[in-house]
């Protein structure tokens, strides 16, 4: 594992690299009896962009789904800031904690603007009596809220496109959307599942330079992907979740030479050290999957962007 | 189809047509070598064929004036020949249009021969229809007088020449086989956006909005007042094909862009017209049905907010407007109501709205933690309960507060400002009687629930709870407590329905059960309502109001065929859901997701221009 990277040379390092933002401890889901998730510890710091990788069925996004609410993990808990989060979803979200979806799951039928007004819920609070009366407050907050979810559009580059309705964007924006709505809750810390799935080169690379902007912004960052050049180029720390259990956690550099990962990615057992003949097709073979992942993935949300999988959709799970 | 694109300089940055059509372009049934020849003829025989249908709605078209509307005098259209006569003076007029005559252009800013095949394919059904109807009435083909024959030929002769009129799009290239019959005619009903018109004086716009809504009222009262019977199958089947050819012009969407523009003359001039409805009516018999299609149309829009915003499948919605009318049938000193009391009517309107809140919130409560089909079974179940219950509060099975199946009968007329709205009125000279004070009122009404309903959706409330209908688990994970936004929703809707019921009671003297069931051969009911609601088009104010008005109206005037109303309402839904699953009138998001054109969704800058919240704004023509 030598993919080439200059992480910490090149990345600024985080601001405040003291207070935890979240910490989720000894978190488990199972599903009957299948344990999704076990037992996994993970903190994110203020001003961080932390790395979550392992290979497909790890149970990433299940741990996702707990940290934001949809799921009632089974054991262990998520606070935010200290406090700890009720399995509300949209608790979650009015504490801090904003998240985009691995299947991106925008109102398909609402426009660019709508979509990302909607962000705004738990930011506002004009109920549906000052709706009816249309006081003077009512408008200023709508226009604030207009404001602000056009200042974010013009963050993310979508500000042409408000009045297009979300499902006519091409896949990248609506990748770039699903970001802009979730940071118009104004979160302390944004998660991001897999954002540059199905992506080009070049989308991946804005993406980079968006979730950078947004940490400069000053909201943390915890960001699943499959892409390594990505996730190594991109991250302060990177925790490895392998069969719902976190294998290790630490800078890019210690964790993209752990050998254990890379076994982990071959799905191989690990035993003992490969020699330099066998890292070499480690190294071919870790890439070639990496490829196919990403087209799979690519083909799969392209085309049923809005398709519930049972990781993505928990139905009446939370409430 | 060169002539007619000189005036559209300013339109063509929209129009979906390159400028000039490909010479391969023909007509689904050419006449002629080539295309110029053959849309030379085709113009020739359309216009042949509409002067002779005009013609021929001058001359008597049977010998009796025992087929309705009295078709027998010379120079004297009446019945159903008035409406071949519109249906060929706007087929003339629709052809000169796209012959690029200066003066009549503007009537066909979008498309040009599509429209015109549809106008006179309207011209064509209404006509033989007429003959259809004559021989079957009076018995026998004989019974046709020579005008008759000349109008059927006539209106055949237009529809052939507009056939062979080439098309207003071209076709999808890449297709290298030639279409098939079947094709080409669809592809010849196809019509190109209107492209940015030319811009108006503020007093000429507002002018056509007004007008707009006369011919609107017009147009209600026409099918309001039309027999029952042919001449009102008539006006069904001219508006089944007249109001496709208006679409296919591009005018309403010009229209829509108006009312975007001046929503607040467009709300008055509705208003206005609505107001002027009972004023233009001197039978009594026109105006009960009137206000009873508004009651209805109300309580489809009430129905619009849970369904059409909220996404929630309510199946029981007719209970609420129930619970309403026997609140209000309780307290407002029927003789055999169970309390007995007497309250003021805005004081039994404050009270029917609050049970019906009050019983949204119960019924709400439970059943809105569940999703999709479960929640439509279990609210569905809640209708039956109310109907039942109410059945069997008669004493027997229960305690004495509904009077059971005989319901609450001779519920008194209302009393406002000591007017008794039973009684007739004289206002500015206009007689007004029981229906028109009951229409006026409710009319009242009306518009409290639209401007509810408009306030409602255009705010951070009307967006989550679009939000929630388009994806749940997202709108949750962006803060929206889903749980409370629904149950906001039903509880609103309900209340919205008890107060229409409230005056039902007494525009109808008394309350029975078997009103509020889910389904019925006649409105109102929660299937009715909720057929109202999509046909007209959900998410829309004036969608549900004119889904409503023809879903009272058609089962009201064709009584003849009550056996079989279900089944034709269901192959109408059908037919609809094929061809316009948006509904008649389309929500704009609901417009672009049903037919992908591409660029549909870049909206127009009149839209654009509303202050306030832009790109919110919806159809509400
Ligand atoms: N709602 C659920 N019910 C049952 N099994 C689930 C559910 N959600 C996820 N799983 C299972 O949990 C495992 C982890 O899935 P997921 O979190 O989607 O993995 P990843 O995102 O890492 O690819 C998978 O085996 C998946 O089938
Ligand atoms: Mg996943």
């Amino acid at each position: 594992m030598t993919t080439p990277t200059t992480t910490a040379a090149e990345n600024p390092a985080p601001r405040d690299a003291g207070s935890a933002v979240l910490d989720a401890s000894g978190v488990t889901m199972r599903f009957g009896g299948l344990t999704a998730v076990r037992d996994v510890n993970l903190s994110v710091r203020a001003g961080e962009i932390v790395g979550l990788i392992g290979p497909n069925g790890a149970g990433k996004t299940t741990f996702f789904n707990c940290l934001t609410g949809l799921y009632i993990p089974t054991e262990g808990t998520v606070s935010y800031k200290g406090t700890v989060l009720p399995h509300r979803s949209h608790l979650v979200t009015q504490a801090g904690i904003a998240r985009t979806f691995q299947n991106i799951r925008l109102f398909a039928n609402m426009t660019v603007l709508e979509n990302v007004l909607v962000g705004r819920h738990t930011r506002t609070h004009e109920g549906l009596f000052s709706a009816l009366v249309r006081g003077p407050r009512f408008r200023r907050a709508e226009r604030h809220s207009e404001d602000r979810a056009m200042e974010l559009l013009h963050f993310t580059g979508l500000a042409d496109k408000r009045d297009h309705l979300a499902r006519n964007l091409p896949y990248g924006e609506q990748r770039k959307l699903e970001i802009a709505r979730a940071l118009a809750s104004e979160p302390g810390l944004l998660l991001l599942d897999e954002p540059t799935a199905g992506m080009t080169a070049v989308e991946t690379t804005a993406t980079r330079e968006l979730v950078l902007a947004i940490r400069e912004q000053g909201t943390a960052v915890l960001v699943i992907e499959h892409d390594m050049r990505f996730i190594f180029n991109l991250c302060d720390r990177v925790a490895v979740l392998v069969q719902g259990q976190k294998l290790l956690e630490g800078t890019p550099d210690v964790v993209q030479n752990d050998d254990r990962v890379i076994a982990a990615y071959l799905g191989t057992p690990f035993e003992g050290e490969p020699g330099e003949a066998e890292a070499a097709e480690v190294r071919a073979a870790e890439e070639a999957e990496a490829r196919a992942a990403e087209e799979a993935e690519a083909a799969t949300t392209a085309q049923a962007a809005r398709a519930d999988q049972p990781a993505d959709a928990p139905e009446g799970k939370a409430d | 189809m060169t002539t007619h694109h000189t005036d559209t300089s300013a339109h063509t940055a929209r129009a979906a047509t390159p400028a000039h059509h490909s010479p391969t372009v023909r007509g689904p049934l050419p006449l002629g070598a080539d295309p110029h020849a053959s849309r030379r003829n085709g113009q020739v025989l359309v216009g042949a064929g509409a002067v002779t249908a005009f013609v021929s709605t001058m001359l008597p078209w049977t010998w009796t004036a025992e087929f309705p509307g009295d078709l027998t005098i010379a120079l004297y259209p009446a019945g159903l020949q008035l409406l071949t006569l519109v249906a060929a003076v706007l087929t003339a007029a629709l052809l000169l249009a796209s012959a690029g005559v200066r003066g009549l252009r503007w009537l066909t800013p979008g498309g040009k021969h599509s429209a015109l095949l549809l106008m006179a394919l309207a011209s064509l059904a209404v006509t033989w229809y007429t003959a259809g109807a004559i021989a079957v009435e009076l018995g026998g083909l004989v019974n046709l007088e020579p005008g008759m024959w000349i109008g059927a030929a006539g209106t055949l002769l237009a529809v052939i020449g507009a056939l062979a009129l080439p098309a207003d799009l071209t076709p999808e290239t890449g297709d290298a086989r030639e279409p098939g019959p079947w094709a080409r005619l669809t592809h010849a009903l196809k019509a190109p956006a209107p492209g940015r018109p030319a811009p108006l004086p503020e007093w000429a716009e507002i002018l056509v909005i007004c007008a707009s809504c006369a011919l609107g009222l017009y147009v209600f009262a026409y099918g309001i007042e039309a027999d029952g019977g042919p001449p009102f199958i008539g006006f069904l089947m001219i508006s089944a094909f007249g109001f496709p050819a208006l679409q296919r012009t591009g005018l309403p969407r010009r229209l829509t862009a108006l009312t975007a523009k001046h929503r607040g003359v467009t709300l008055a001039a509705t208003f206005v017209a609505a107001l002027l409805f009972p004023i233009t009516q001197s039978n009594e018999a026109y105006t009960n049905i009137a206000v009873s299609v508004l009651i209805f149309a109300t309580v489809a829009l009430g129905l619009n907010m849970v369904v059409g915003l909220a996404g929630i499948l309510d199946l029981g919605y007719v209970a609420f407007l129930g619970v309403g009318a026997y609140t209000a049938a309780l307290v407002s000193g029927a003789e055999t109501s169970a309390l007995g009391i007497h309250v003021p009517f805005w004081a039994a309107v404050l009270i029917g709205a609050a049970v019906a809140l009050v019983f949204g919130l119960v019924i709400g409560f439970p059943s809105l933690r569940l999703h999709g089909d479960y929640l439509a079974i279990v609210t569905l179940g809640f209708g039956e309960i109310f109907r039942i219950s109410v059945q069997n509060l008669d004493g027997d099975s229960g305690p004495n507060i509904t009077n059971g199946p005989n319901g609450i009968p001779n519920i008194p007329d209302l009393e406002i400002f000591g007017f008794n709205l039973g009684e007739p009125h004289t206002l500015l000279g206009f007689e007004l009687g029981r229906f028109a004070n009951y229409y006026l009122l409710m009319l009242l009404f009306t518009a409290v629930v639209v401007t509810i309903f408009r306030r409602s959706d255009n705010s951070r409330i009307g967006r989550a709870w679009i939000a929630i209908r388009e994806d749940e688990t997202a709108a949750r994970a962006m803060g929206v407590n889903a749980f409370r936004l629904k149950l906001m929703a039903f509880a609103l809707g309900a209340t919205l329905a008890g107060m229409a019921g409230t005056v039902l009671a007494h525009v109808e003297f008394s309350v029975n059960p078997e009103s509020y069931k889910f389904v019925h051969t006649a409105p109102p009911n929660s299937a009715f309502l909720l057929i109202a609601v999509i046909l007209g088009g959900m998410g829309t104010v004036s969608g549900p109001l004119i889904g409503a008005a023809l879903l009272y109206l058609i089962p009201a005037k064709l009584q003849f065929m009550a056996d079989y109303q279900l089944l034709l309402f269901g192959i109408a839904l059908v037919l609809l859901m094929r061809f316009r699953p948006e509904g008649l009138i389309a929500d704009r998001r609901k417009q672009l997701e049903f037919h992908e054109t591409g660029q549909l969704d870049v909206p127009d800058a009149t839209a654009q221009t509303t202050p306030g919240l832009p790109g919110i704004g919806k159809t509400e023509a």
